[in-house]
Formats: structure tokens, sequence, C-alpha cells
């Protein structure tokens, strides 16, 4: 098990905590409520955390069984 | 059609029917998953929302991602396990983890009852979309008929094959036409991006985050935590989990999908278009939020394409859905209750229930009243009281008994369905309650009950050992 897995911590922060310090509609950020664009950059974000857990999970190493 | 082509010259068993034969790899399994979310409810639903309400129509954009997260670990598990014991569906999974045949009955009971809420709101979709791109020629409650009767007669005929190729070509149009109306309409009536927010932000203010009661925080977060955990707990998205070659396909989809939820945010800019630009729908008709805008800004063979893309949107996972209540009405109610009946007759059977299963849904469609998004979320509150035996069933050593995990279920979805019907809510219940409070999902207070519940008729159970099996 790579200590990397502790990282799926970050969206579940960063998508419910995040809300209650960024809950404002301005500044906007890229013309985007700023809400809104945190919540963007967070799809993003858990996209290359899943990555990083994929790509250092040993048990993605392991040859298929039936490939 | 797409579909009729991929069910023919296969002589179809139920494993077939149902799983695909247990041997999509992760593009597949991709294809059929995304063809599942990506429904009316993102098209018509999602820019709907962000028109009526604003901010919280971003709860959209969280649950999916967290969903994935959770799927990374939660889904090879759930996978290895059904391969192991050949398993076809949710119900055989409950049945087989717990030990329980009547565990078993009572999640496929589950699953068919929130899947009539999701199947409404793909209809309710169709009558919207084919009633306004007609413009007003087809009304409304024959749409809803046409489109029961296409879904009904292409499911018969194709499915588990049939959806995952119409989901191809569904994801594409969808894709195109959701990215190109999010990119045009904000430019052709405003200018850009910018100038549309700060209109809206100049004559609504706080309209684009959440407001400080009702849809606040605290709904915001117990929202998106109920449907994030009730995400795999719909009888069809745990069904397209066996459908997968390897474990690795689940892996490997938890990386690219939550990328694939960032054509929300074109819906939304639809959405958020339409706000100053077509003013004063509200109730259930903000779900006519896109169209009433695209017939200002498009000639009428162009809302015809956008039409297309919305009828196939509903199309694709209302096949699913059909496909899921028939089949799990057949093999995990009617097996079970009537005892050695052979595969073929549960395959015939669930074929005949498909027209069934559509005519109470639209039944149901014809009585309205409700938005899409109110819809889904009846449904989420309902099958997120599976989560909490799902996710103890993967431990090595499951302490629960069935009978705890009955319970619990039982006494969450009684819960969900008292409210429902009575339209309560934490707020009207106990008025005295803090705003933090008095805002919680209505689903997540139900699966705190459901929890509890578990608990107790577990603790139970051990000290009358008689009372284990139920």
């Amino acid at each position: 098990m790579a200590a990397t897995r502790f990282l799926a911590v970050l969206p579940f922060l960063g998508i419910l905590l995040g809300p209650v310090f960024l809950n404002r509609v301005t500044p906007f950020v890229l013309g985007m409520p700023l809400l809104l664009a945190w919540l963007l950059l967070w799809i993003v974000l858990t996209s290359g955390i899943m990555a990083l857990i994929y790509l250092t999970d040993p048990v993605n190493r392991r040859p298929d069984p039936e490939a | 059609m797409l579909g009729l082509r991929a069910g023919h010259g296969r002589d179809m068993n139920l494993e077939q029917w149902t799983v695909g034969g247990r041997g999509f790899g992760t593009i597949f399994v991709f294809l059929l998953m995304a063809g599942e979310i990506y429904t009316t409810f993102t098209f018509l639903g999602g820019s709907g929302y962000a028109y009526g309400h604003g901010g919280p129509a971003y709860y959209i954009l969280g649950y999916g991602c967290l969903a994935y997260v959770i799927s990374y670990w939660m889904l090879p598990p759930i996978w290895r396990y059904a391969r192991q014991h050949r398993l076809f569906s949710q119900p055989d999974y409950f049945a087989a983890k717990y030990d329980s045949a009547a565990l078993g009955v009572l999640v496929a009971l589950v699953g068919i009852v929130a899947l009539v809420p999701y199947l409404v709101l793909q209809f309710k979709g169709l009558g919207i979309i084919v009633a306004t791109a007609s413009y007003g020629a087809i009304p409304s409650t024959v749409a809803i008929w046409i489109g029961a009767g296409v879904v009904t007669a292409y499911v018969m005929v194709s499915g588990v094959h049939g959806s995952a190729w119409t989901s191809v070509a569904k994801d594409t149009l969808v894709l195109a036409v959701a990215i190109f109306l999010g990119v045009y309409l904000p430019i052709h009536f405003y200018g850009g991006f910018g100038p549309m927010f700060s209109a809206i932000q100049n004559a609504k203010p706080g309209f684009l985050a959440l407001p400080p009661q009702g849809e606040s925080i605290a709904w915001f977060d117990s929202t998106i935590l109920l449907t994030a955990l009730g995400f795999y707990m719909w009888p069809h998205s745990f069904g397209s989990v066996f459908t997968a070659r390897t474990d690795k396909a689940f892996r490997q989809n938890a990386i690219v999908m939550p990328l694939y939820q960032l054509i929300l945010a074109f819906v939304f800019f639809v959405g958020f278009a339409a706000v100053l630009r077509v003013p004063g729908l509200s109730g259930a008709s903000i779900d006519l939020a896109l169209f009433q805008l695209s017939i200002q800004a498009f000639s009428p063979w162009f809302v015809g394409v956008i039409g297309a893309a919305g009828v196939l949107t509903a199309l694709v996972p209302g096949s699913m859905i059909m496909m899921t209540a028939a089949t799990l009405l057949a093999n995990n109610i009617y097996r079970p209750l009537r005892g050695d009946v052979p595969d073929k007759a549960v395959s015939r059977l669930a074929r005949c229930l498909v027209p069934v299963v559509a005519l109470v849904a639209v039944f149901f469609t014809l009585r309205g009243g409700q938005t899409i998004v109110a819809l889904l979320l009846m449904g989420y509150s309902f099958v997120t009281q599976l989560f909490p035996g799902l996710v103890m069933s993967l431990r090595r050593h499951n302490p629960l008994s069935s009978i705890g995990v009955f319970a619990g279920i039982v006494v969450g979805v009684a819960t969900v369905a008292a409210t429902s019907v009575t339209h309560t809510t934490m707020a009207t219940l106990l008025p005295g309650l803090p705003e933090a409070l008095r805002d919680l999902n209505i689903g997540i207070v139900a699966l705190a009950l459901n929890v509890l519940t578990l608990t107790v008729v577990d603790l139970v159970a051990r000290y009358i050992p008689a009372a284990r099996s139920a």
C-alpha cells in the first residue's frame, strides 16, 4: 500500500470544506464566480490526485490475470 | 439502429443480456458508466437548476468527483466477489454477502422504488424536448407516450450491448452540443463569461454563491455526501460494475471520470445565460430554460439538433433504467419468491415486464409537478440507504448480521418515503433547530436513522441468537 493513498482525503476537504471559506461570488476567477472556479479546480485536481495514486499503487503493477 | 444491430446475431441468455457476458474492457465500461451518468438530468436538469437556483447547482460538480475517489477502492472488491460467485445484480450481491434471500428481495425493492423517479425524469425531459423542439406541434403528453414506446421497443430487442454502443453516439453529440451552447450563448447574449457573470451579480447579488439559508452550505455538503455515497448504489450503476473484464478498469476510470464532469460547467453557463434573458420560469418549468433560450438564439433546424441530443440523453439512460428495473422484478423478486425457475423463463419474464415498468413511469410523469433535480435527489435518498450495508460487507470479517442491515434499510427508506409524500424537510419538522441542522438534506437524516437502527438491532440480535437469521 502506497502512502499516496492518503491524498484521497484532499478532494473531500476541498469540495466539502472549501465552500465554508470560499462561498463568495467575487472576486471573479477567469470571469467565473469564485465558488464555481474553486469547484472546477478541484475536478482537475481530483483527476490528478487519482492518477498519482494509480501510478504509485503496487496493485496496478501486477500483471493482468486475464489480459 | 446501432443498439438493435449490437444485439443481432447473438443468442442472448440472461448473463449476456444484462452484464454483457462480463467481457467489457476499460473503455467499454467507461462508456457504459458515462452513458448512465450524462442523462437528461445533466442536460436539462443541470441547466435548469443553475437558472432557477444559482449557486446551489454547483453541488452537481462535487458529488461525482467524490464518488469516483471512493470507487477506486470500493468497486474492485465488489467486482471480484461478483465474478467469483457468478452474480448478476446488486440484490444477488447483498443476498450472497449476508447469506439472506430476504435481504436480496428488499434491496431489489429499494432499487425499483428509486429507479421510478429516475425514469420519470428521463420521460419528463423527453416531453419537454419534443414539445419545445417541435414548437408546440407535438404536445408533451404525446411526446412522453412516443418516447416511452421507443425506449421499450429498443430495450426489449437489444439489452446491454445496445446501451453501450448508443452511448458512444449520444456522448459525442451531447458533448459537442453542450460545449457549443455553453460557449456560444454567453458570448452571443453578453459578450463573454465575465460580462455575463457581472451582469447576473449586479441584478441578483449573491445568486451565484450559496445562500445563507435554505440551500446553504449545510444543504450543499449533506447533498453532496448523500449523492456521492449513493452514486454506485443505483442498481444499474452497480450492475455495470459486473460488465468489466478486469478490476483495473475501475481504477483507471477513477482518473478519467472526474474530468468528464467538466462538461457540467458548460451546462451551467447555458442556465446562467438564461437567467436574465428568459426570466420568469419558476417551479417545475425551470427545466425549460435551455430550450427557451435556444429558441431565442437559433434558427429552427439547429433547435432540432439540440433536440436530438436531448432525446438521446433521455433514451439511452432510460433504456438502461428500464432494463434494470425489469430484470430486478423478474430475477430478484419473482424468482426468489417463486422458487426454482429456469433462467430462460426469468429472461422471458424480464422482457415482458419492460412495458409494465414503462407504463408505471409514464403514469407518474403525467402527474407531473417536480423538477428534474428534485426527482433525482428523491431517488438518491432511497438508494443511499443501501450504502452502510454495502460498505460493511467489504470488510474481511463483517460484524453485521443481515437482520441489522435489513432493519436499517427499512427505517431509512420509510423515512424517505414518509418525508417525500408529506413534503417534510428538517426545517418544517423541527423549526427550532439551528440553521446548519435545519438545512440538512432529509436523505442524510434518513441515513443517520438507518445507521442508528442498524447498530441497535445488530447489538440486540447479538444477545438473542435466535433472531440472527433474518
